[in-house]
C-alpha cells in the first residue's frame, strides 16, 4: 500500500535521492515530467520492468491526478 | 513506495520545472512577474498607494503573510482616507488562472474581456505574479 503525499513532501523525497516514477504512457513522459523521473507506464509495469528501480532508496509514483 | 497523488497536474499548476519536449512552453507561469506591489490586509491606503504610483501596475494585491492572494487594491480606489487599512478597500477574490495555462490562449481570453492582466496562483491560492496579455503574446509568438 503506497503512502500519500503533497507537493511539499515529494520536494523533501527528491532532495533526499527519491526515485521519482511516472506511471503514464511514455508518450506523455516525453512531452514533459517532473525532472528526473523515469517512466515505468503502468500497463507495462511487470517485476521485470521494475528492476530498474533501486531497492534501497525510496520510491515516489505519481500520474496525471487523483482522480 | 509513497504516491503523489495530485500527480503531475498538481506539479504544473505550482509552476515548477519540467524536462521534455514541452519543458520551454509559452505558459503564465512562466511569463508572471513577481514584481507586483503587495501588502498585508492591516497595511495603510497612503503608503499602498504610494507604491503602486512607483510600480508598472494600476493596481496591487493583498496577500497573507504566506503569500495567499485575498484581494485587488485598484488604483481608483485607493483616492480615500489614506489612514484606512487596505482590507477594507480591496475586491476580495480576484480572478486567478493557473501557472500551466498556456500563454496564447490566456493573452486571447484577456482580449476577449478587455482585461491586460492575469493573476497566476497557485491551486491554494498563494500568489505566483502577474502575466501581462503582450507579455503572454509575445511568449507565444517566440514559441513558434
Amino acid at each position: 500500500m503506497a503512502t500519500s503525499i503533497g507537493l511539499g513532501e515529494l520536494e523533501e523525497m527528491r532532495a533526499r535521492g527519491a526515485q521519482i516514477v511516472e506511471v503514464l504512457p511514455e508518450r506523455e513522459y516525453r512531452e514533459g515530467h517532473i525532472p528526473g523521473a523515469i517512466n515505468l507506464p503502468i500497463k507495462q509495469l511487470t517485476a521485470d520492468t521494475a528492476t530498474v528501480l533501486d531497492r534501497n532508496r525510496p520510491v515516489v509514483v505519481y500520474c496525471w491526478d487523483s482522480l | 513506495m509513497y504516491d503523489y497523488t495530485a500527480g503531475k497536474a498538481d506539479w504544473l499548476a505550482h509552476n515548477q520545472p519540467v524536462e521534455g519536449e514541452h519543458a520551454n512552453l509559452a505558459t503564465a507561469g512562466r511569463v508572471a512577474r513577481q514584481d507586483v506591489v503587495t501588502c498585508r490586509l492591516d497595511d495603510r491606503v497612503g503608503s499602498v498607494r504610494e507604491r503602486i504610483e512607483r510600480s508598472p501596475y494600476g493596481f496591487g494585491l493583498v496577500t497573507t503573510e504566506g503569500g495567499v492572494l485575498l484581494g485587488r487594491l485598484r488604483r481608483s480606489a485607493l483616492d480615500c482616507d489614506p489612514g484606512l487599512p487596505a482590507g477594507d478597500v480591496m475586491e476580495p477574490g480576484p480572478t486567478t488562472v493557473r501557472a500551466d495555462e498556456r500563454a496564447g490562449k490566456l493573452a486571447q481570453r484577456l482580449a476577449d474581456r478587455g482585461w491586460h492582466w492575469a493573476i497566476v496562483s497557485t491551486p491554494e491560492g498563494r500568489l505566483i505574479g502577474v502575466a501581462g496579455r503582450e507579455e503572454l503574446e509575445r511568449a507565444e509568438s517566440q514559441q513558434g
